[in-house]
């Protein structure tokens, strides 16, 4: 999963010194419940300050002032310890590059589209997910004992023109009516689902043929990307 | 007519509290402990390693009916389980439940509860037990030096900070602050996540600090005290002192008190001292302090199982913790082996076999108090009274 937060969007301050000054960034590692578990508490805070701190080890310090009826508020302090990414291990954290798909579409309304996942999932652990140029896209699986379709048209096809055209794979010489399939593990489809809140700006889906399938959503002020390695068919 | 144990009736919206008592006991120990007594009837809970208590008296006047034996006081135990099973649904509890009526019988070692519920439907749970021997803990809440009232909000919500299964959690305070924070032991978890609040003094109904002290204890076992205070609004008291001495905490109304005592983790005696200074200048908010310089030892808790069983008295013959025997490992951090009453007293508690021993040994268990400090049904204004230094006028 790739994001990507716009940090004028999110914070009133931001100070940063990173590496050196041709290199100013900082890599950090850290435990995502920990993070998690410390911005949750905090959701109702006046103020929330994020500070790369040096503690018994090097920590991601948030503060935050939570509001109380009395005259001095209460703060709260959180520790995450974080590790910090050596410069020459930074390629392996890059924004992966966009593989050239067979088809690129727009996702149904996120709501629905996790209600039909959340179904399928009690009665299959592999879902099939394919759609094609003409905005129609289905989601399949498929046992020994039912198979189930579930259909969506008139999606719409993001307009990426020459951008992904470059192997030969251009969207324009398709037949529209080609379906591009993946068969991916459902899970991980419902947890990405089920880790959105709120309807993107833009959600699409990128279908590279048996391989991969990238999701990709845009916010006003984030961007989030999400790659799931297709599974070879059983048999 | 002679009556062979206990015959109550909880009448109303005093069945529901009741049934939530045993559900807050229930997070402590598997066991219920059930002592009829002249005072109330007390329900009394502990956990496997004796490193928490809890107790709730029900005063006589709790009950529309209640009657218990003159003479040969009765103690038994049984599964909690079972005893919540009766009380399974809290919510229908209030909507049908008019009456529950427990009665006891002891020549057939049977406990009955039979709930009273609308269009004259009757349910009865026989549930069996087993004689028990007597058990209270050892602590003193009106002598300690810092109390602190607070309504149950203000500390649901510092507490929710905390991952549920944090184990123990360090309590600072100083003339105007309490910190909390959660304990991390340095050998272990060197990479755990930190997290620390502060409350200012008004945010509590009552602040009265004797001595800026630190205390560490077992943050889960008080969850279920906290459930229960928050939904029927009392507000919680904490009470304690130096480190190594249980604190309590404690909810009261007119006719029901609750206490759950905890262990908390004892200094090191050269420590001691340095803690003590280090306590009187907490870290502020601003992160560049590095609190987690404690040299704590295994955390001990007093219990004293002396266990006396037959009549309790108000004063049993106990010589406190010269006869308990504990587990080995715990024994050699006993801080308690020093028998004498004074309780600053310590051992050489540095040394430990293997890694840090953190068992919260039994406490606090054995001579029991005299019934006034550890049974009070009384408001807790009068509590506070008493606990004022003798400077202070009431």
């Amino acid at each position: 999963m790739w994001c990507e937060l716009s940090q004028a969007n999110f914070f009133d301050e931001y100070q940063i010194e990173g590496v050196s000054p041709e290199d100013n960034e900082i890599c950090l590692e850290v435990a995502p419940e920990n993070l998690s578990r410390a911005l949750k508490t905090v959701q109702n805070a006046k103020a929330v300050k994020v500070k790369l701190t040096k503690k018994h080890c090097p920590c991601l310090t948030i503060a935050a002032e939570l509001p109380t009826l009395s005259s001095i508020g209460r703060i709260v302090t959180h520790d995450v310890p974080v590790d910090v990414i050596p410069r020459r291990l930074w390629h392996e954290f890059k924004e992966p590059s966009m593989p050239d798909f067979d088809v690129s579409i727009f996702l149904p309304h996120l709501k629905t589209m996790k209600n039909v996942v959340d179904r399928m999932k009690n009665l299959s652990n592999f879902l099939v997910i394919e759609a094609s140029q003409n905005g129609q896209m289905n989601l399949k699986i498929e046992t020994d004992l039912v198979s189930v379709t579930t259909h969506f048209k008139d999606l719409g096809n993001p307009p990426w023109g020459d951008v992904a055209s470059q192997e030969g794979r251009a969207s324009q010489s398709r037949n529209p009516d080609t379906m591009a399939e993946a068969r991916v593990d459902i899970r991980r489809l419902q947890q990405f689902l089920m880790g959105q809140q709120v309807q993107p700006s833009k959600a699409m889906c990128n279908i590279v043929h048996h391989k991969v399938v990238h999701l990709i959503l845009l916010h006003e002020d984030m961007s989030l990307q999400y790659f799931i390695p297709a599974v070879v068919q059983s048999g | 007519m002679y009556l062979q144990g206990m015959d109550c009736i909880v009448t109303g919206g005093n069945v529901k509290v009741l049934a939530k008592a045993i559900h807050s006991l229930s997070r402590i120990g598997d066991e219920l402990y059930v002592e009829p007594q002249d005072d109330g009837l007390a329900l009394r809970s502990v956990n496997s390693s004796r490193s928490a208590y809890a107790c709730f008296l029900f005063a006589p006047l709790y009950f529309s009916r209640y009657t218990i034996p003159s003479e040969n006081v009765f103690r038994c135990r049984m599964a909690i389980k079972s005893v919540q099973a009766v009380f399974r649904s809290l919510a229908s509890l209030e909507k049908t439940v008019e009456k529950c009526h427990i009665v006891l019988d002891k020549k057939k070692n049977r406990l009955t509860f039979t709930l009273h519920c609308k269009h004259g439907l009757l349910k009865t749970h026989n549930l069996s037990f087993q004689d028990s021997e007597s058990l209270q803990a050892v602590f003193d809440k009106d002598s300690c030096g810092n109390v602190f009232k607070a309504k149950s909000r203000l500390l649901v919500d510092t507490v929710m900070h905390f991952p549920s299964s944090l184990d123990e959690v360090t309590v600072s305070v100083n003339a105007d602050r309490m910190w909390f924070r959660n304990h991390v032991d340095e050998e272990t978890e060197s990479k755990a996540m930190l997290t620390e609040l502060c409350l200012a003094s008004d945010e509590f109904d009552e602040f009265s600090v004797q001595d800026h002290s630190s205390i560490t204890f077992c943050l889960k076992e008080l969850r279920g005290l906290l459930v229960f205070a928050e939904s029927t609004g009392l507000p919680i008291s904490m009470y304690f002192d130096e480190p190594g001495s249980p604190v309590v905490l404690s909810v009261t109304d007119s006719v029901l008190e609750g206490n759950f005592v905890l262990a908390t983790l004892s200094d090191d005696p050269s420590q001691r001292k340095s803690n003590t200074k280090r306590a009187q200048t907490p870290p502020p908010p601003p992160p560049d302090d590095d609190f987690m310089n404690d040299d704590m030892d295994s955390y001990l808790i007093a219990m004293d199982t002396s266990m006396a069983p037959g009549p309790s008295t108000a004063a049993p013959a106990t010589t406190p913790l010269a006869e308990y025997t504990s587990k080995p490992p715990v024994a050699a951090n006993h801080r308690t082996r020093i028998h004498s009453d004074d309780e600053q007293e310590e051992d050489e508690t540095s040394e430990t076999d293997g890694p840090p021993n953190k068992k919260f040994c039994s406490l606090f268990f054995g001579s029991v108090l005299p019934s006034s400090s550890l049974m009070s049904t009384q408001p807790l204004t009068n509590q506070e009274v008493l606990a004022s230094d003798s400077e202070e006028d009431s």
